[in-house]
């Protein structure tokens, strides 16, 4: 109901009582800018911490071996653990439905030469889900594919560092490479998040390098990307098992930590999520105070203010003014307060959140500090519905105050 | 128009209850022009207040316009108001931060009329009291008389069946009492009734009835010499 004498009463009566008008703003804004900077805070350290994992995917869990360091089956300690492929096709057919990407690494250490330009870099050799394992950004080129493995072809993808070090900024893409004195033809270029050193590797076919280094089977870890059906609590599992078949095959003390071990990044990010609860837990609670805090505030001012206006009521009371007819003005001007200096609030407090943006990112562990639209229609019902009990409740009992004794008040 | 028959209301102090009218009965046609007299505490606000509907009795009958008024609620009662009655302070009770025009016109607002239709009518009826050129003026920039003469054309606006004015002179001195007093006269001539309440002598004689009320009793009802000369 769109009445325009009602909204003229109302911009009338706030015009002309600013002070009053602005200080019931003042307390709705302060509160809806606090609880937005809070919730942009909080965001900004979640988002460093989701950041801080960002070089590989999220779902990542590693086998890895060394030396044993318990006798087991009269085995004695100090044996070199070796992973097989054998080993890496038992992991794919035992768990086939745990997992989405799979991927063997072996790390080599070559000079890598083009022309007059040299250098050692570390080489992986790898299968081609690699890519999505360490979410490896291809800028140029094209990754590694079943091809490159099954004819153990001689193709070479490197690092923007690497393509710096050895090409500058003429084209690497195509060009052949002299990788510890053979020829390899570079197929792609590509970025990671995971900074610098991340970005001086070079990736060959896992095929390539067993065929060409020793002509055996051998790898050096499994990389593997667990189901995101998985629930954390089913991928933890899953790790904890895995590890025991392993460790069960290749004839390990079922608690040699030292000789295999399954790195799970489930457990990290069961880690992460409870530290981000309780994190959210607790700013939830703050940000709500603060919200309760500034509800009550304009309640207090609204109470207050129709004290004041008691025996304008009263007047138009006498004039023939319906109770409901007083309740509805004063509401709708208390919902109109709270919804501008709520929405100022909000717009101030996402634009200093804007204006920090990353800047906080070293020394506070603060990254791009904001709030989802989500929060931002929340606290604006939150503040309408305020506005809403603010005005209702003193307006209500002001209405039913007889007009006699309204217009004794002063 | 107004008939009250053993009228009774009390307001409790305390635990103690304080007896203000104690059975009143009155009869005002159409168009009478009544004063009550009475020296304070003698019940004549609170019998004002009750024909106002700004108050309720306790007792006896109360016929406004010939409706019986009894459980009234507020909204009822808003509408009566509204609809019959127009109402003058002693202490003017103007809204602070409207003009004199916005005044006069918020009666009009609470029957629905349309802004620039019950602006119009407003400014006739300021220009009745004499104070067209005043009609953007806020209160505070008025004196005590041009301020009680917004009141009136705020009372007026409505067309009232009755006018009912608490100590109107109470706040101003003789001069403008008089000009005041001539304006009720004025609607009274129109067909009005009017109701005044007063303590001072001068102010009820120019009325055409004077009931006085002691110890909330009618102790006398008589017409004036301002009834005989008409």
């Amino acid at each position: 109901m769109f009445d325009l004498d009602r909204w003229r009463e109302i911009f009338q009566s706030i015009n002309k009582n600013r002070l009053r008008s602005v200080m019931s703003g003042f307390t709705v804004a302060f509160a809806i800018l606090l609880f937005t900077l809070l919730f942009g805070v909080a965001n900004g350290l979640g988002n460093f911490f989701k950041g801080a994992f960002a070089d590989d995917a999220q779902n990542s869990m590693f086998v890895r071996v060394w030396k044993t360091s318990k006798p087991y089956k009269g085995l004695q300690t100090g044996r070199r653990v070796q992973l097989r492929n054998d080993d890496y096709n038992f992991v794919a057919d035992e768990y086939e439905d745990k997992i989405q990407y799979q991927s063997a690494r072996i790390y080599k250490n070559f000079s890598i030469k083009y022309k007059s330009e040299a250098n050692t870099y570390n080489i992986r050799a790898v299968n081609p889900d690699h890519q999505f394992l360490e979410k490896t950004i291809i800028d140029d080129g094209r990754y590694l594919n079943e091809r490159d493995l099954k004819e153990k072809s001689k193709v070479l993808v490197i690092g923007r560092l690497i393509k710096k070090d050895l090409f500058g900024e003429k084209v690497a893409l195509g060009k052949r490479v002299n990788v510890n004195g053979s020829s390899f033809l570079v197929i792609g270029v590509f970025s990671d998040e995971g900074g610098d050193n991340e970005e001086r590797i070079a990736y060959m076919p896992v095929t390539t390098a067993q065929s060409m280094y020793g002509n055996n089977d051998y790898i050096s870890q499994i990389n593997l990307g667990y189901n995101p059906n998985l629930s954390t609590d089913a991928a933890i599992a899953f790790g904890k098992k895995m590890e025991r078949e392993l460790r069960k095959r290749m004839d390990i003390h079922p608690d040699d930590q030292s000789a295999l071990s399954v790195r799970n990044m489930a457990e990290a990010n069961k880690f992460i999520s409870t530290v981000m609860l309780a994190l959210t837990l607790i700013i939830g609670f703050i940000g709500s105070g603060t919200l309760i805090a500034g509800i009550i505030g304009i309640s207090n001012i609204m109470i207050f203010v129709i004290k004041e206006r008691t025996k304008e009521f009263g007047i138009r009371k006498a004039l023939g003014a319906k109770p409901s007819s007083i309740v509805g003005m004063v509401v709708q001007e208390s919902v109109l307060i709270t919804t501008l200096a709520g929405y100022a609030g909000l717009t101030l407090g996402t634009y200093i959140l804007s204006l920090i943006g990353n800047s906080l990112e070293e020394d506070y562990f603060i990254k791009d500090p904001s709030v989802g639209s989500g929060i931002v229609i929340g606290a604006t019902v939150i503040l309408i519905i305020s506005g809403l009990i603010a005005g209702y409740l003193p307006a209500k009992k002001a209405a039913n105050i007889k007009p006699i004794e309204a217009l004794r008040a002063d | 128009m107004i008939k009250i028959e053993n009228l009774h209301k009390s307001y409790p102090i305390g635990k103690e209850s304080l007896h203000v009218l104690k059975g009143i009965d009155l009869h005002i046609k159409e168009g009478e022009f009544v004063s009550i007299m009475g020296s304070s505490g003698s019940g004549k606000s609170t019998l004002l207040n009750i024909v106002g509907l700004l108050d309720v009795h306790d007792e006896g009958n109360y016929f406004l316009n010939g409706q019986l008024i009894k459980d009234m609620n507020e909204k009822k009662a808003a509408l009566l108001r509204n609809k019959f009655l127009g109402f003058i302070f002693q202490s003017f009770n103007l809204i602070s931060y409207k003009t004199a025009v916005e005044n006069v016109a918020l009666p009009l607002y609470y029957k629905g009329i349309s802004r620039k239709e019950r602006l119009e009518i407003a400014l006739d009826y300021l220009d009745k009291v004499g104070l067209k050129d005043w009609a953007e003026h806020l209160p505070n920039e008025l004196s005590g008389g041009q301020k009680q003469r917004v009141a009136i054309a705020r009372a007026l606006v409505t067309k009232p069946k009755v006018v009912l004015a608490d100590e109107p002179t109470g706040a101003l001195d003789s001069t403008t009492t008089d000009s005041v007093m001539d304006l009720l006269k004025d609607i009274n001539d129109e067909g009005m009734t009017v109701f005044v309440i007063t303590h001072e002598e001068e102010v009820a004689e120019q009325t055409k009835r004077i009931v006085r009320l002691k110890d909330g009793r009618i102790i006398s009802d008589e017409l004036t010499k301002a009834s005989k000369a008409v």
